[in-house]
């Protein structure tokens, strides 16, 4: 088992894997994605309550969910960094890093402007909005942190613990809308429940959540084998590979 | 269709500029994220062939070495 | 594992466990500042300032809403269905604002018990249904005296 892990941590190995999962995973995001936008926007009946302005929910959530999935995987790989000084769980927070920070974004935006027309603002300074606000500073810190360190293992290890200690903010995110009174209202989509939904709104929600997250699969991986690039460019596998035309 | 017409789905009974605008920020967003971060690989990946290329001059892929213990496939019939 | 690693993982847990509690610590002592709004009941026990500029929430509710015909006047009573608050605001009030719905309004509580809004934002719940089904919800729940989601909302603080 430990064998698979070390290996795992292998850039040359990761290279291989990831140019043979790629195109799978961009063709099934993007299939999936489309599917369930198109779905959530002409064909999903409208709600009873806000009528068409609920739409904005099938990029709402999908985003909030990533936006914190992405952190919670980057706070798995810094403890990897730490504990086990592996390169690639380092190389996977610098590439992921500036995804969460859009993705963060795009919940807020499309939070806000959904805000306006449902409850009559665009910002309340209540626990859910606050925590995501946070969220984002610390994608923001995290990259600030980053690019200030010029020594690529004293960076590695600096980004982790900052990662690591925003780690308390993710289960304040979750539960902030249960534990104190929010105007945000409490989660529709779950996973362990039933949903508080229609299902012919659940299910196209679900496409773009599973869409979104198969294209931040891709993403990933993309933007990890350019950081790869970038640091192995002086060893002999990486030049064998470049000079054999693989990209 | 939700819809019954196509002007009723671009104004959805009023919301449409906060439902559009949404998601026209989320595919410029994504899109944008999608194209910059395989532009910086291509290029990332030329300038790699770029500086192997210039160690190497064109012509010979490898250093030639003073001696090959290659093993020669000859007909021996 | 190597105990090297092993000694660099407990330190960890111990600083991600340590900031924890501090961390909800601290939320737990400015729970009254995190809390966006007061409840019904907080006001009527007294323990909302009066005077000072916070928010209440909590239903509107059934048949309490009275429109002054010649303003924008507007006056109601928030309810969590074990006390109620009356609510006075001037104003336009959100597309969602209805009887039995949501809602959290800032302002002020003056000394008769009268809270004077000057926002009110309409909060809703996280169940979303065609408008067919809502129908059929509450003609199924008319017989029973009870708005839909009206058992649910009563259990949660959050509604």
């Amino acid at each position: 088992m430990w064998q698979f892990f070390h290996k795992l941590g292998s850039p040359k190995w990761f290279f291989g894997i990831a140019n043979r999962f790629m195109p799978w995973l961009l063709a099934g995001g993007l299939i999936l994605l489309v599917a369930g936008l198109v779905w959530g926007l002409a064909f999903a009946p409208k709600d009873y309550l806000q009528g068409n302005s609920y739409r904005i929910i099938f990029i709402h959530v999908p985003s909030a969910f990533l936006a914190q999935s992405i952190y919670i995987m980057m706070a798995s790989a810094a403890v990897v960094t730490l504990v086990w000084r592996m390169k690639l769980a380092d190389v996977f927070v610098k590439s992921v890093a500036p995804v969460g920070l859009m993705f963060t974004f795009l919940a807020l935006f499309t939070g806000a402007v959904w805000g306006k027309p449902t409850w009559g603002t665009w910002w309340v300074w209540d626990a859910r909005l606050t925590s995501m606000l946070i969220l984002l500073f610390l994608y923001g810190g995290v990259i600030a942190l980053d690019r200030s360190i010029n020594d690529e293992k004293s960076a590695a290890r600096a980004v982790a613990v900052l990662v690591l200690v925003g780690v308390v903010n993710i289960p304040i995110i979750k539960y902030s809308v249960n534990w104190w009174n929010t105007l945000h209202q409490p989660a529709t989509f779950k996973l362990t429940e039933k949903p508080a939904m229609a299902m012919e709104m659940w299910v196209p929600l679900l496409l773009s959540v599973l869409g979104l997250y198969l294209l931040f699969g891709w993403l990933a991986c993309l933007r990890m084998k350019t950081e790869i690039l970038v640091r192995e460019r002086r060893t002999r596998w990486v030049k064998d590979l470049v000079l054999a035309g693989r990209k | 269709m939700a819809f019954d017409s196509f002007s009723a789905f671009l104004t959805m009974e009023g919301h449409g500029p906060y439902v559009w605008t949404c998601y026209a920020v989320f595919v410029i967003l994504l899109a944008g994220t999608v194209f910059w971060s395989a532009k910086r690989h291509q290029a990332t990946y030329r300038m790699c062939k770029r500086s192997y290329e210039q160690q190497n001059p064109k012509g010979q892929t490898a250093p030639k070495a003073a001696a090959t213990f290659t093993r020669v496939e000859i007909s021996q019939d | 594992m190597h105990p090297i690693r092993k000694k660099r993982l407990t330190i960890l847990i111990f600083l991600v466990a340590g900031l924890a509690v501090a961390v909800g610590l601290t939320t737990y002592a400015l729970r009254q500042n995190i809390n966006l709004f007061y409840d019904p009941t907080e006001i009527a026990a007294g323990n909302a300032p009066v005077d000072v500029r916070i928010r209440a929430g909590g239903m509107v509710e059934e048949g309490s809403v009275k429109r002054d015909p010649e303003s924008l006047s507007v006056r109601f009573r928030v309810t969590n269905f074990t006390d109620s608050v009356p609510v006075e605001y001037v104003g336009i009030l959100p597309d969602l604002f209805a009887e039995g719905q949501g809602v959290v309004a800032m302002g002020r509580l003056n000394n008769d018990g009268l809270f004077v809004a000057d926002q009110v934002l309409a909060k809703h719940d996280e169940n979303y249904m065609p408008p067919e089904v809502a129908d059929a919800l509450e003609k199924s729940s008319k017989g029973q005296h009870k708005p839909p989601y009206a058992d649910k909302t009563a259990e949660s603080q959050a509604y």
